[in-house]
């Protein structure tokens, strides 16, 4: 009895003449739905970001911006949303043409041009995406006769208090860059107790966990609460005498401190034993072997996560406000009571985004030449 | 008295006896072939040689003195025992001169333009003096190898332990890192060699160790344990490498 398969052993040998066919589907069809989803959803998100445009440009008109500059740039944003229409007659162009091979009756060609097309449809849907959530933040602005606009940017109010809330955001920089640098020797520190070796290291390893567990669990705001108002008041000698800024710095410290110890330990774990091996089989002592074989490799790894550990310091700087520091948070919040008002606070947020994107580029930059020295990466 | 005597020693992981009640001598200047199947103890053998690795029991000697159990220096002994191993281990890091000068100027305390100027001696007699400032990822393995028993040479050792330094290699790479150890050999460099490189065990070694379940189980001059193994586990072992044509 012949065994009845998609591919019976005759046609796989080819027996009857005809070799077997590869079978990835017949003739395709034009995605013509698709193509007719992504135009009416283009239409009406187009129809809504041109009304936007408009509302906003009404709405500075109204707030006293009348000028070729406004207008101006009004005109450059529809133009700009119009744009979505380039991806669209492209997937349009390549629809018809998967139409006219289908007529001429060519696979392959068809294939080609519909794959092109739904490409084109998906590129268009991802960016009439983004211009959708781009008008509803818009519209967001405009609500409640542009309520929303007014609380968070009231452009006088931002100008006008920019000089004060800078000054004061002066005092986060100065906080968290010192903080940074003694974190960076603490945490190291902390790490390397971690991992004292034998015996003798026991106790010193418990002492380094128990604080990493301690400091990792209490709330930095609670740190910083306590540091800040609790040791003036114990009037230790020396202590007591700090400044107010030298305690919030210390109570940073020693909450950034214990998650750094941490990534420190990760990075040196993650390298690999036979390293430390090698080491010490050129007869190297364990501190020895850390600083100069593990340590800096371990560094390396964590540069990203280092980073992370900093910005989320360099953003945790305005819990110190708790303790009645003048830093730019607490500056906006006065500026915010005096004028009922929180432009002065969003100044506050664009400050801390400057300062944290350059980072993040500068150190993307810095693995990537480090990476290219050392492995012969073309960057 | 042997150069180095190992004397009945046994090392385990747990239940497993990796080194079981092993005994055996190197005598100065001698370069002495490990050859046994995977997992015989070759390489812990070797690491326990130079402290990588605590016995359990046995001690060992060089020169008569005691380098295993408590109160051993083993960063001193180290200094002394050079090995090399089966993955290079070089420091990413750092250049080819910097892997080779870290040790001399930190444990011997060399000065840096005295351990440099012996390492380019070292790696120009090797070939690889125009590598020195070259990081390792940028090298090839059979560099990579080369450099790695240049970084121990630097240290001047009494002894070179080499772990499989041929088994992370291409086949046309395992030549060059040959050469080095055959021509260490002609100096009277005493050598331990894990290897499973049969017919190379067979022309560079004075004595050939044939290790199994963690003992030594025949040993012998090379042309003995090749030509006509006595024992029957030997002879087997040797048969199977033949059968894979790696001789």
């Amino acid at each position: 009895m012949e065994r009845i398969s998609r591919h019976t052993p005759r046609e796989v040998a080819g027996e009857s003449g005809s070799a077997r066919r590869l079978n990835i589907g017949g003739i395709p069809t034009a995605p013509t739905a698709m193509f007719l989803v992504v135009l009416s959803i283009v239409v009406v998100v187009e129809a809504g970001s041109l009304y936007t445009i408009r509302e906003l440009w009404a709405a500075l008109r109204l707030a006293g911006f009348e000028s070729w500059f406004v207008a101006g740039a009004s005109a450059l944003l529809a133009l700009a949303s119009v744009l979505i229409a380039l991806p669209l007659t492209s997937a349009f162009m390549r629809w018809r043409d998967v139409r006219r091979a289908i007529a001429r009756n060519d696979v392959v060609a068809a294939r080609i041009a519909r794959s092109d097309a739904l490409n084109r449809c998906w590129i268009t849907l991802g960016y009439i995406f983004a211009q959708f959530i781009a008008a509803l933040a818009c519209q967001f602005l405009l609500a409640n006769n542009q309520a929303v606009a007014k609380t968070f940017f009231l452009v006088p109010l931002m100008v006008e208090s920019f000089p004060l809330v800078l000054k004061a955001f002066w005092v986060n920089v100065e906080i968290f860059t010192v903080t940074e640098i003694l974190v960076l020797i603490w945490g190291l520190i902390v790490a390397l107790a971690m991992l004292a070796p034998g015996t003798a290291g026991k106790p010193l390893r418990v002492i380094a966990a128990t604080y990493v567990d301690v400091f990792r669990a209490i709330p930095a705001v609670l740190v910083i609460y306590l540091v800040g108002f609790g040791v003036p008041l114990t009037g230790v000698p020396i202590l007591k005498d700090f400044s107010l800024t030298a305690f919030v710095i210390i109570a940073l410290t020693l909450t950034v401190g214990a998650y750094v110890a941490e990534i420190y330990r990760a990075g040196i774990q993650s390298i690999h034993w036979s390293q430390a091996a090698a080491a010490r089989s050129l007869g190297l002592s364990h501190l020895q072997t850390l600083r100069f074989v593990i340590v800096p490799q371990g560094v390396r790894q964590i540069i990203p996560p280092l980073l992370n550990a900093f910005i989320a310091l360099q953003k945790d700087t305005a819990l110190v406000s708790v303790v009645g520091v003048i830093d730019s948070f607490n500056q906006s919040m006065l500026i915010a009571t005096n004028h009922y008002n929180l432009s002065a606070v969003t100044t506050v947020a664009v400050l801390f985004i400057a300062i944290s994107i350059p980072q993040s580029r500068f150190v993307e930059r810095m693995m990537q030449r480090d990476r290219a020295r050392l492995r012969g990466v073309v960057v | 008295m042997a150069f180095i005597e190992i004397c009945d020693i046994s090392k385990s992981y747990g239940d497993n006896a990796v080194i079981n009640r092993l005994t055996m001598s190197v005598d100065e200047h001698q370069v002495v072939s490990i050859i046994g199947p995977s997992g015989s103890g070759k390489s812990t053998l070797l690491r326990c040689i130079n402290g990588l690795e605590a016995i359990d029991r046995g001690e060992i000697r060089i020169r008569g003195d005691r380098i295993t159990g408590s109160g051993v220096d083993v960063n001193a002994l180290r200094r002394d025992i050079g090995i090399v191993f089966q993955s290079y281990n070089l420091f990413p890091h750092m250049t080819v001169l910097g892997n080779v000068t870290l040790a001399p100027i930190k444990v011997l305390k060399l000065s840096r333009e005295a351990a440099e100027q012996q390492a380019m001696v070292l790696l120009a007699r090797f070939g690889l003096a125009a590598k020195a400032g070259e990081y390792p990822d940028r090298l090839s393995g059979g560099q990579q190898q080369r450099v790695a028993i240049v970084r121990a040479l630097a240290m001047d050792p009494m002894v070179l332990l080499l772990d499989e330094v041929t088994s992370a290699l291409d086949p046309e790479l395992v030549s060059e890192v040959l050469g080095i150890v055959r021509s260490l050999a002609e100096e009277g460099m005493t050598m331990l060699l894990a290897t499973h490189e049969m017919g190379f065990a067979r022309e560079v070694s004075t004595k050939v160790c044939f290790l199994c379940d963690g003992s030594v189980y025949e040993e012998g001059p090379p042309e003995q344990i090749f030509g006509d193994p006595a024992r029957d586990r030997t002879r087997a072992f040797l048969r199977s490498i033949r059968d894979a044509k790696r001789i």
